[in-house]
């Protein structure tokens, strides 16, 4: 199937040359990187992670939001996800694909990634991460192509997928569990250590992935002759309207105990990053901006007219996808490391470099994306012909 | 330990095997009348030992910045910590604080002696008995030391994931975001400097206790530290606690830091 | 098929393309590196293990002294004559091997292999010359 994705027109050729040049100039950034070391980044002694690992986070929810499609259509059966499905296990392999390329360019000596498994250590939720969202991979890679092939050829798919494919979906649910507990079991880091993070995460990944899949659905819509559905949009939006209103009560309840029991090491976290913490507060715009991006998603998502209208349901989609971004990559790891374990106020501003690193693999995953969903849809228009 | 341990063996078996080369055992026939034994590997016969290394910090005995620096002077100088003026990039084992900053969610400044408000308070790592970075090292690049309870890193290992810079709930440990050796004022070429991209902080002067020395910042600060076994009843730093009151930084959370402060 | 002869063109060209270290540089031998020693390497005249298995195997025995210092606590290693060392790459190895540019860098270049042990461990610690 893969001569699908080298057939295509000068638009699709021009996009992936776009997405090329974008993804070699971070590359380029990156060498830069390797060289001079994370220190051409903004993070520091006391905020240690930074961009990379926000937007690995992220991009780790992202990809456990594709379970939100493959659920419905092999647990329950329902029919009409059998169009997007496909693209949800696809949006997944790209998203951990992003997720792997965040962490490695995170690290501070690459090439000794391979200690890793050379050196296994099952006390650390890391090791972990490495398994299941390799694991997330391997799955996806595997059920989606030969689901995919056997739609070509027009057969059912094999026998030996269904194990498969009903392991992927508690699967999912464990790259974000696990990616949660990263952070949720460090002692001394008071806006972690909390139970509801894994779930929370999982939330905001069931709303920010389907919002993500909708969009992607409409352009598919707009550039190809394969049509994902309406109906099967509406019904991602529904998922979307939910998770991101269980989303946002998580958040209350956090605000909730920290606020009422006014426990110093869970208050100054939330204070630093809605009103700012010994004068400083770089973040405050970015997360009443979030806030409010996830209001009016709600909005806009749960009320049926604007949902049903494609207009406000897109805006509704970018509002919840950009909201949960702010809310999870850059206020999560910020707010975790500020202020510091000897409550101390040094901020973390993103550096233009580790920006231009960042849009490299955003740039990189949306040519594998790109690369999936050129052959899922060339497939989908060949069957229908 | 057992994969470490069987290369040990292997390795050791490799350079016997080595020596009984034809080249080699006519060298040595001539000169040594014992048979060749195999090499070994062993402590050094004037290592200082411990079950568990602690310190004591008898922290009224320092008034001001002026008695910190030398102590922390030592330790840079001789473990070749770099000096970056730019503060995200800082590298620090040993530096002081203030005391609510040192014990925060344990104390707070508000009606206490002014003297104790400007009293620096010295912080490092505390060699937790517990330690939640050796938890969270995906490479056991960070590890506790089974003989002497030392919070060891293997720089050589270390990919530089920074997670144990998260777990640690003291704030002791500091990444090398840049190669640091153009940040050194003053080096000491019989210690290693490190590389960019790996994680380092205080060792409890590992290469001192095997030459039978204590620590860098022990031996400076003329009696204001103490350091010595925590298992040990009869040891110095067990006398003291049991002496005076001490404090430890966030016990409330279980890591059992091996750091008492005499306040 | 009908493209066989671009498919052996194009074997032909990738084959050339991936032998290129052989035709660009056959004929040619460089001399097998001469490493100096320093007037206390000579007159030690030994170094921890026979100089054949050094020359061989010194990387793998820097890797068991590396374990053995930082991961076992254990810092002595007695040679089978029955010599102690101090299991130090800098202190030991480069105390006695103090001339980096003319010992170590010989053969590593000619073998074209960069270790980064030097990143972080000082050559010639007490300044000989």
């Amino acid at each position: 199937m893969l001569e699908l994705a080298v057939k295509g027109s000068k638009r699709y050729y021009g996009w992936m040359a776009l997405l090329l040049g974008i993804a070699g100039v971070g590359f380029l950034v990156y060498l830069k990187q390797l060289d001079f070391g994370l220190g051409i980044t903004g993070m520091s002694r006391d905020v240690s992670w930074g961009f990379y690992i926000a937007n690995f986070t992220f991009l780790v929810g992202v990809a456990a939001g594709g379970v939100m499609v493959v659920l419905p259509y092999y647990l329950h059966d329902y029919k009409a996800y059998g169009k997007v499905t496909i693209l949800g296990e696809f949006l997944a392999i790209a998203s951990v694909v992003m997720c792997i390329t965040f962490i490695l360019v995170d690290l501070g000596q690459p090439m000794r990634v391979m200690n890793v498994l050379l050196y296994p250590s099952p006390n650390s939720v890391l090791f972990w991460d490495t398994i299941v969202l390799n694991g997330y991979l391997f799955l996806n890679l595997v059920i989606g192509w030969n689901v995919l092939e056997a739609e070509r050829n027009g057969v059912h798919y094999q026998n030996w997928l269904k194990p498969l494919i009903y392991i992927s979906i508690p699967w999912a649910v464990s790259i974000h569990t696990v990616t949660a507990y990263l952070y949720c079991g460090l002692p001394g880091r008071g806006f972690w250590l909390t139970a509801i993070l894994a779930p929370r995460f999982l939330s905001s990944a069931f709303a920010s992935g389907p919002a993500l899949l909708i969009l992607l659905c409409l352009v598919i819509r707009r550039v190809t002759n394969f049509d994902p559905g309406w109906k099967q949009i509406q019904s991602l939006a529904v998922t979307v309207a939910y998770a991101i209103c269980i989303n946002v009560f998580f958040l209350l309840c956090e605000v909730f105990v920290a606020f009422y029991s006014q426990i110093p090491e869970h208050v100054d976290h939330l204070l630093y990053l809605f009103v700012g913490l010994q004068g400083k507060g770089a973040y405050v715009p970015w997360m009443w901006t979030s806030m409010a991006l996830m209001v009016a998603g709600i909005i806009l998502l749960v009320n049926p007219i604007t949902r049903k209208n494609e207009l406000t349901l897109i805006v509704g989609c970018i509002c919840v996808f950009f909201g949960c971004w702010i809310d999870k990559g850059l206020g999560m790891i910020s707010g975790g490391f500020v202020p510091n374990p000897l409550h101390e106020v040094n901020e973390y501003i993103p550096t233009l470099l580790e920006g231009m690193i960042t849009i490299g693999v955003y740039a990189l995953g949306f040519f594998v994306l790109t690369i999936l969903f050129k052959i899922a849809v060339s497939v989908k228009e060949e069957v229908r012909a | 330990m057992d994969t470490s341990r069987r290369r040990v063996l292997q390795l050791l078996g490799l350079s016997a095997a080595a020596l009984s080369a034809p080249p080699v055992f006519n060298a040595l026939a001539k000169e040594a009348h014992e048979p060749a034994a195999a090499p070994q590997i062993g402590p050094s016969k004037e290592a200082l030992t411990a079950k568990q290394w602690a310190m004591v910090i008898d922290t009224p005995k320092f008034k001001s910045e002026k008695d910190v620096e030398p102590l922390v002077e030592a330790c840079h100088k001789i473990h070749n910590v770099p000096h970056w003026d730019e503060k995200r990039w800082e590298i620090k084992w040993l530096w002081a604080t203030h005391y609510e900053h040192a014990f925060t969610g344990t104390v707070s400044r508000r009606f206490v002696a002014e003297e104790v408000q400007h009293r620096p308070f010295l912080v490092l790592c505390n060699h937790c008995e517990n330690p939640p970075c050796v938890r969270a090292c995906p490479t056991k690049a960070t590890f506790k030391r089974p003989e002497d309870g030392i919070v060891m890193m293997d720089f050589h290992r270390c990919i530089g994931c920074r997670f144990c810079m998260a777990a640690c709930p003291f704030g002791a440990r500091s990444f090398n975001y840049r190669d640091p050796r153009p940040a050194l004022k003053y080096t000491n070429k019989q210690f290693p400097t490190r590389m960019k991209g790996v994680v380092e902080k205080c060792s409890f002067c590992v290469e001192r206790l095997a030459e039978g020395k204590m620590p860098a910042c022990v031996e400076a600060s003329e009696g204001k530290l103490t350091f010595g076994d925590l298992f040990d009843e009869k040891s110095k730093v067990r006398e003291l606690i049991k002496t005076h009151y001490t404090i430890r930084r966030k016990v409330n959370l279980g890591t059992e830091p091996a750091v008492y402060y005499i306040v | 098929m009908n493209d066989k002869k671009l498919i052996v063109t194009g074997l032909v060209i990738f084959l050339i393309i991936v032998l290129f270290p052989f035709w660009y540089n056959r004929g040619r031998a460089v001399p097998p590196p001469e490493v100096k020693l320093t007037e206390q390497a000579k007159a030690a005249k030994e170094c921890v293990l026979s100089k054949d298995y050094m020359r061989s195997e010194h990387m793998q025995l820097l890797d068991l002294w590396r374990e053995s210092v930082v991961r076992e606590a254990d810092r002595i290693y007695t040679n089978p004559k029955g010599k102690q060392f101090v299991m130090s790459l800098s202190n030991t190895c480069l105390d006695c091997h103090s001339n980096k540019a003319d010992f170590c860098d010989k053969c590593h270049n000619y073998a074209s292999v960069r270790p980064y042990c030097w990143d972080c461990h000082i050559d010639n610690p007490k300044e000989n010359s």
